[in-house]
């Protein structure tokens, strides 16, 4: 991706021409907020913070609007043009990153343009949105460090929303938790099996067992849930608010007024940093994902470190999956984590397999998500359709402009053979 | 990997082994039809595969009380409704249809070393784009319409799947990633295209496309024995595109330089192969496939294009793929099987008011067993013994 190309003084440099191409987007994007997201010189965009009620109430927050979007449309233009003269190195994803983060904050600065939406509430949308992404990326690392890829997250977090409503309604919201972390083990397991054991490529038990799952939920919701309405009706967990923590102006509402999932993603994702990246056990398994046999040579047993992280990684996609049930609405629908799963390999590949970058990225797609929400609600002159298009296209986008940077483990879809 | 020089052209070419397939792979994309595999790996396999999947799935169905009578029943209904009378051989040849033919996109990318998740995406677009020229070109002859639709959905289905090969060659943008984030963008692209006036029906609030025009539909080849016969002269496009694609992969340069990029992509680029070119290609052709699989669903059997019309079957397709071992025969053989299965568990669901979804359960338990010969073997030793040490052998 480096091309060699003389300077005037004759020596040669390398020009990184995706600097150019990130610059070229990003000019285009200036241009876009310039010209399309214009608004009249007086509007104002009010973005509420507290609700009245609120123990520390806080003033809104309003910020002219067109001389919003002419600061952001320069920034967008600096930020290219500084591409295009400098090249890139490592600015060129973050320069990307940053441009796209100005480019959500103009568009949702010109959509309230004359009206007010509340901002706090559309953070705290975007944390419980990002909840199923952040897990499925988490559950991607753990499998993609020890050296196994993932493809079958998806089906993982289907099984977890399954057995969360099923034994949710049984037994009670916390039962279903612990039946949805177990059938996504259950699933690792088979996962690991297929592809540790008998050496299945990777991708195709991935593919399979997504089938499967897809195939196995689907006919029991419609073979037994629809004539047995009671097993398909679990009790969601409501938020809790953690005392004065949640009270904090924009922050405690967002961070300190969620339910289980948002809590405990957000302690997974740090216990996972922690373990990946400052203990032994987690050295291990980045050796055995970088170079099995240096691992196995120095005594560690890749076989059974690759079960217990495959199997782990299932168990956080099967908690992530009960998000989708008992996070929120309590009921099984057939195939209703619509590609999150894939969305979460992407959030990876985003955060650069590390949990940290994994769950900054699935908060954009969280935010996408809620952003498309409360735009419907603001009569946006753009088609539904097209803002839900938006974070796909913005992964496309950023996947092209990061994989010469983005380096999966190096050992990654291969079985291990001992010799 | 090859060591070394740092400056190739073309990031694909730099991707580490590592992102390349498994030779477990590789043995699997074996040709199928050569003389040195047993007849035993070519038929007992698959069919004590689906002895396997069945078996599960009757024991699924215990597991969720149905009555073992029922049980019966459903495999019964199962047989009848897919080859049990001519009107079951030509829904299993209409389900059959865009099976084989994404199939063959499938596998074709497999053998170029691509993974394409996106005929689903593929399907949709192609399928919207032969709905649009069907309704809105009026006058033409059926000579020059038909084909021209089917000819604009196979253009546009290969489009679209080139924008993920062009991002490979130009990025090294994984295509699972891309083709898996195009799929969304067509689901939503679709939603929003039903509901532009020239292409919405009139008079309808729901988003669902105009009738395709007589001269733009495919002739049912069947009518005269009956009119309810849906086989439709898409089955005539889909055993070409066959013939074409086994041509392509194993007579053409063109194909040779995919099965090399696939199986050794070190090797292709010592032979001059030009790796991003052979990418785009590949997935171009690959699109090309899946998209004239929807202009044959559009065209053939919906004769108007509703969201969901592919109705997953750009994700079968996989399936069929894998099972098929990206042999153009191979998919025709598992699109067969997989379109007989789609149709007789339509029958079990009238007959024995079993769900359909079974049939996805047992779909995937198939290529799991296909897939992982070791694990059939040591379920039924007796059938494989007095082997040699075959490719895919490796105890």
């Amino acid at each position: 991706m480096t091309d060699p190309r003389p300077n005037n003084d004759g020596t040669v440099r390398l020009v990184d021409w995706r600097a150019y191409v990130s610059g070229g987007v990003l000019i285009a994007l200036a241009l876009i907020v310039a010209l399309l997201l214009d608004t009249p010189w007086d509007a104002v965009s009010t973005f509420r913070i507290s609700r009245p009620r609120d123990v520390w109430a806080v003033g809104n927050l309003t910020v002219p609007s067109q001389w919003f979007n002419v600061v952001a449309s320069i920034l967008l233009a600096f930020l290219g043009t500084r591409l295009f003269l400098k090249g890139g190195g490592k600015w060129t994803a973050l320069a990307l990153g940053m441009g796209l983060l100005v480019l959500v904050i103009a568009f949702l600065v010109w959509a309230t343009a004359g009206k007010a939406i509340s901002l706090t509430g559309m953070l705290q949308a975007t944390l419980v949105r990002a909840v199923p992404i952040a897990l499925a990326a988490l559950g991607g690392i753990l499998c993609e460090r020890v050296g196994v890829i993932n493809i079958a997250i998806e089906g993982m977090l289907l099984a977890g929303a399954f057995t969360g409503a099923l034994f949710g309604s049984l037994m009670g919201g916390w039962a279903g938790i612990i039946c949805a972390v177990i059938t996504g083990g259950m699933f690792g397991l088979l996962l690991a099996a297929l592809v540790i054991t008998y050496r299945v490529d990777q991708i195709i038990a991935g593919v399979v067992i997504n089938l499967f799952v897809l195939g196995l939920t689907s006919y029991v919701s419609s073979q037994v849930f629809s004539e047995y309405r009671w097993l398909n009706k679990a009790s969601p967990f409501r938020s809790f608010k953690i005392p004065v923590l949640g009270d904090i102006p924009l922050v405690g509402p967002v961070f300190f007024n969620q339910n289980l999932f948002v809590y405990g993603a957000l302690i997974l994702v740090t216990l996972s940093t922690y373990y990946l990246f400052h203990t032994r056990h987690g050295l291990r398994a980045r050796a055995v994902g970088e170079h099995p046999r240096a691992a196995d040579t120095l005594g560690i047993n890749v076989i059974k470190t690759r079960y217990a992280h495959v199997i782990m990684a299932g168990m956080v996609a099967g908690f992530g999956g009960a998000w989708f049930t008992l996070g929120s609405v309590g009921r099984f629908d057939e195939n209703m984590t619509f590609g999150r799963g894939f969305i979460g390999l992407a959030a990876m590949i985003f955060g650069r397999w590390h949990p940290l970058g994994a769950l900054a990225a699935a908060l954009v797609f969280g935010f996408a998500d809620s952003l498309q929400q409360k735009l419907s609600i603001l009569n946006t002159p753009i088609p539904s359709e097209f803002l839900s298009m938006a974070p796909y296209i913005a992964t496309i986008v950023v996947v092209a402009g990061l994989v010469g940077k983005a380096r999966p483990p190096a050992a990654i879809g291969k079985p291990y053979v001992k010799e | 990997m090859t060591t070394g020089k740092q400056s190739s052209r073309s990031p694909v070419a730099q991707q580490p082994l590592s992102q390349d397939m498994s030779a477990e792979m590789k043995a699997l994309l074996a040709p199928t039809i050569n003389s040195r595999s047993s007849w035993r790996e070519l038929f007992i396999l698959p069919l004590a595969a689906m002895f396997l999947a069945m078996l599960i799935g009757a024991l699924i169905m215990m597991a969720t009380s149905v009555a073992p009578t029922t049980i019966l029943q459903s495999f019964i209904a199962m047989a009848d409704g897919s080859v049990g009378s001519l009107h079951a051989i030509s829904e299993t040849l209409t389900a059959a249809t865009p099976l084989v033919m994404a199939g063959l996109g499938i596998g074709l990318a497999f053998r170029a070393g691509l993974f394409n998740i996106g005929a689903e995406g593929q399907m949709i677009v192609g399928g919207l784009a032969t709905a649009i020229v069907s309704f809105s070109i009026t006058g033409l002859p059926i000579w020059l319409h038909l084909p021209l639709v089917l000819m604009v959905g196979l253009a546009i289905g290969a489009i679209y799947a080139a924008i993920a090969g062009l991002l490979k060659a130009a990025t090294g943008a994984h295509e699972v990633i891309s083709t898996i984030m195009l799929n969304l963008i067509a689901i939503r692209l679709l939603d929003y295209m039903l509901r532009q006036p020239f292409i919405q029906k009139e008079g309808r609030s729901d988003p669902i496309s105009k009738a395709v025009l007589d001269t733009a539909t495919l002739p049912r080849i069947l009518e005269f024995l009956d009119g309810n016969l849906r086989l439709h002269g898409g089955i005539f496009i889909m055993l070409a595109a066959v013939a074409v694609i086994y041509w392509l992969l194993f007579r053409s340069k063109l194909g040779f330089a995919f099965r090399i990029s696939g199986e050794n992509p070190g090797a292709a680029r010592y032979a001059g192969i030009r790796a991003g070119l052979t990418v785009v290609m590949a997935m171009a052709i690959a699109g090309a496939l899946a998209g004239l699989a929807g202009a044959t669903q559009v065209s053939g059997v919906l004769g108007r294009a509703t969201p969901g019309f592919t109705a997953g079957i750009g994700f079968d397709a996989i399936a069929v793929a894998l099972l098929g071992r990206s042999h153009p025969v191979g998919i025709l053989l598992a699109g067969l099987l997989f379109g007989a299965l789609e149709a007789g568990g339509r029958q079990m669901q009238v007959d024995a008011g079993v769900s359909i979804d079974m049939i996805g359960i047992i779909q995937a338990l198939i290529i799991i067993f296909v897939a992982a010969p070791l694990l059939v073997r040591r379920i039924f030793p007796p059938l494989f013994r007095e082997r040699r040490r075959g490719a895919e052998h490796h105890d």
